[in-house]
């Protein structure tokens, strides 16, 4: 897998130097190659599509084998994708994505409230609403590029966060946060008969809650990270390469950038309003401070700590991120004991006492270790030493022998 | 009338704060090329100077209190008080000014250090990963002295002279404004720091190629001058400008260890807003967006604009970026790209 992952992640890098020519080719051309896959892209796809699915089975030994881990992997994989199209692709580094996975979960629990407590629905508003909502932020944002877009995005997102706290508390009801109540309308579940159940978010029938939650993400994964690989390698994931390479040239050639970088930003935004749809279709409760910046902080983190700009990435990301939460989260003097009880005594107070403040409440301390090592020692992020070990072994063993991939890495 | 110079005073305070801590911002960025996400934190860092001077002048014994016959009181008087009498008492009083005496020697250090250990080596890396790396230090810090001090905001009290509210309408011959006493002082001493910086910058030959550097730093390295050394320089004094700022607010706003995240972003703004690297800029912004913020906080104003106090800043921003990109006196040049 790492091997196709590769091959095709030069593929932008190639093209790069003859895009300009390339390009110019009727728009048909993009068209076409976004319906026509390579084989190699079949083939990423339908492992990746196994690795998520599979994730039950082969993350069990490190102890992420239940399914709300697996649905906050799935979620914030996405959400990440997302991130990665407009950041990864075109370098644009946007402080204020948080904005739009808020948006996108107010509007899912809105749609519980009003419509159907059914998902598809609720996931579609969503993702309009992400879509618009990044629509109007983008327009603006986009005018300015570098530190002053990330400035920019950044005070939209805490306007979005600061109203949704005071002002808008009619929509966002405030502090409390947006929930789903008995006496809601549910207009079209009333229609066709749907007894409102428990206010549990369902599909057809089918409650989505625990496994078949996690699965329903999943699907959702795996279709996000196919159309994030047309993308990628349509003419638009091109130009967007192109951008971030050079946009001076990109401007000199003729091209007017904006549009395509407000196309990224868009679907960036409906990437992250799924996500947060997502996120209330886990548990139909909406808060503002899903839109607070340490949110926007979090994905960024993702998508670096996976690997810029690469496929899948930030989908590892993510996962490896909220594992490490999970994990160092609900760590506290009592397991770190148990962990480190084949230590003498002694030794194994020290340990306690050296590691304890980063557990538990000290997890944010961690992460913001993890965060500095991984952009100092490892910019290209996971899959940057990914390609460092693989290239190592090939070198050692005479090149020809394509390394067997480390399982998509959830480590 | 009143109310009008009352919101400005308001404003004066905090924007003396967003104005001290853009300045800082502005230096490093202006000489280093850097994007310090750290720089709230370093302001959070000096406020807990303040705290941690204060906690050492009061140590204190516990003794029975004389005065309470009818059961047993004990109170604390500080070991100072025991020892020095009414001199004691008085250091113990006027701590927080006295923690500047603490918190210059720190934050240089922790400017010096930080720029050592991991700014200079981001010098050639793009602002994305300087963002990324300084935020990822701001965590630390933070966390760092959540771990020591813990999650909620500790009080602390102004020297109790200069504790009550002060008349300051006579001044202007106008009865009925009365005003905190220490904001007025917050706000002198933040002109005060910035006018050694300003003259620093200006008078000393150090601040002229500190000038020339940030008018064009390539070729202050050409001529053969040691910029890495001057960098770290430039680096401890904007550390210390910012924890001054902190030092001096915990009389204001109880310090809690996120306390620099929450001005972080507004220094940020602020800085965009004068102009990246322009110092006069980054003042002048900051003390605007502080009165502009008192002033929308006003209940005439919120009962026309709802929510507007919690918005007015990011606005201002965003309208001033779309309509002089580069900002209120950026200079051609700076951060185009």
């Amino acid at each position: 897998m790492s091997q196709s992952v590769m091959t095709s992640q030069e593929n932008p890098g190639e093209g790069m130097g003859e895009s300009p020519a390339e390009s110019h080719a009727p728009r048909g051309d993009g068209m076409r190659g976004f319906l026509a896959s390579s084989r190699s892209d079949w083939l990423l796809v339908a492992v990746f599509a196994a690795a998520i699915l599979t994730m039950p089975i082969w993350l069990a030994p490190i102890g992420a084998g239940y399914p709300d881990i697996l649905q906050k992997f799935a979620i914030f994989g996405i959400f990440a994708l997302g991130f990665n199209i407009l950041f990864g692709f075109s370098g644009y580094l946007s402080f204020g994505h948080a904005a739009f996975l808020g948006a996108g979960s107010y509007a899912a629990v809105w749609m519980f409230k009003l419509l159907s407590m059914n998902a598809l629905i609720a996931l579609a508003f969503a993702i309009v609403v992400g879509g618009v909502f990044a629509l109007l932020i983008g327009f603006v944002s986009l005018r300015r590029s570098g530190i002053y877009f990330s400035i920019l995005t950044l005070a939209f997102a805490q306007m979005s966060y600061n109203l949704a706290y005071s002002v808008l508390t009619p929509i966002t009801n405030g502090e409390t946060g947006l929930q789903v109540t008995i006496s809601d309308p549910r207009v079209l579940d009333a229609m066709f008969g749907g007894v409102a159940r428990r206010g549990v978010p369902e599909l057809f029938g089918m409650e989505l809650q625990g496994w078949p939650g996690f699965y329903f993400s999943a699907v959702l994964l795996i279709l996000a990270f196919f159309l994030t690989l047309r993308i990628r390698n349509s003419t638009f994931g091109l130009m967007l390469f192109a951008i971030k390479s050079n946009q001076n040239r990109m401007n000199y050639t003729g091209f007017a950038t904006r549009p395509y970088l407000l196309a990224a930003f868009v679907i960036s935004g409906m990437y992250a309003g799924l996500a947060g749809g997502l996120l209330a279709v886990t548990d139909p409760l909406a808060g503002a401070d899903r839109m607070q910046w340490t949110a926007s902080g979090e994905v960024v983190l993702m998508t670096i700590l996976g690997g810029v700009g690469t496929l899948l990435g930030p989908v590892i990301g993510a996962a490896v991120m909220k594992y490490l939460e999970q994990i160092f989260s609900s760590f506290n003097e009592g397991v770190l004991h148990r962990t480190f009880d084949f230590l003498p005594t002694g030794l194994q107070d020290f340990m306690v006492a050296i590691t304890s403040p980063f557990v538990g409440e000290g997890w944010q301390l961690t992460l913001g270790l993890l965060f500095m090592i991984v952009v100092i020692f490892l910019p290209g992020g996971i899959m940057e030493g990914v390609r460092r070990i693989a290239s190592r072994f090939r070198s050692g063993r005479g090149g020809a022998s394509p390394t067997p991939a480390p399982a998509g890495g959830g480590h | 009338m009143d109310a009008i110079i009352l919101q400005i005073l308001n404003g004066l305070d905090k924007g003396g704060a967003y104005a001290l801590i853009a300045l800082g911002l502005t230096l490093i960025f202006g000489t280093l090329g850097v994007v310090n996400f750290a720089h709230g934190a370093l302001f959070m860092l000096g406020a807990f100077c303040s705290v941690t001077f204060v906690r050492i002048l009061t140590i204190s014994e516990r003794v029975r209190d004389e005065s309470v016959t009818f059961f047993e009181a004990y109170k604390e008087i500080p070991y100072l008080e025991i020892w020095y009498g009414d001199a004691g008492k008085a250091i113990v009083a006027w701590a927080v000014p006295l923690s500047i005496l603490l918190a210059v020697p720190v934050m240089l250090l922790v400017g010096f250090a930080m720029e050592r250990g991991l700014i200079r080596f981001f010098y050639k890396r793009s602002h994305a990963e300087q963002i990324l790396v300084t935020f990822g230090l701001a965590i630390v810090l933070q966390e760092i002295v959540k771990y020591f001090f813990g999650a909620n905001p500790i009080p602390i009290t102004a020297p109790p002279a200069l504790a009550g509210s002060a008349d300051i309408g006579a001044l202007f011959g106008l009865p009925n404004i009365s005003y905190p006493m220490w904001r007025i002082v917050y706000f002198l001493f933040s002109l005060a720091v910035i006018a050694v910086v300003f003259a620093f910058l200006q008078l000393t030959t150090f601040g002229m190629v500190v000038r020339a550097g940030m008018a064009d730093r390539e070729t202050v390295g050409l001529l053969g001058i040691n910029i890495g050394r001057k960098f770290t320089i430039v680096f401890g004094i904007a550390a210390v400008v910012a924890g001054l700022a902190g030092v001096m607010y915990t009389p204001i706003l109880a310090p809690n260890y996120h306390l620099g995240m929450e001005f972080l972003v507004l220094s940020f703004v602020v800085v965009v807003v004068g102009g990246m690297g322009s110092l006069v800029g980054a003042v002048f912004a900051g003390f605007l967006l502080g009165i502009l913020q008192s002033f929308a906080s006003m209940t005439e104003v919120k009962a026309i604009f709802p929510g507007i106090d919690q918005i007015i800043i990011y606005l201002v921003a965003v309208v001033i970026l779309l309509v002089r990109p580069r900002g209120l006196m950026g200079r051609r040049g700076v951060m185009e790209a």
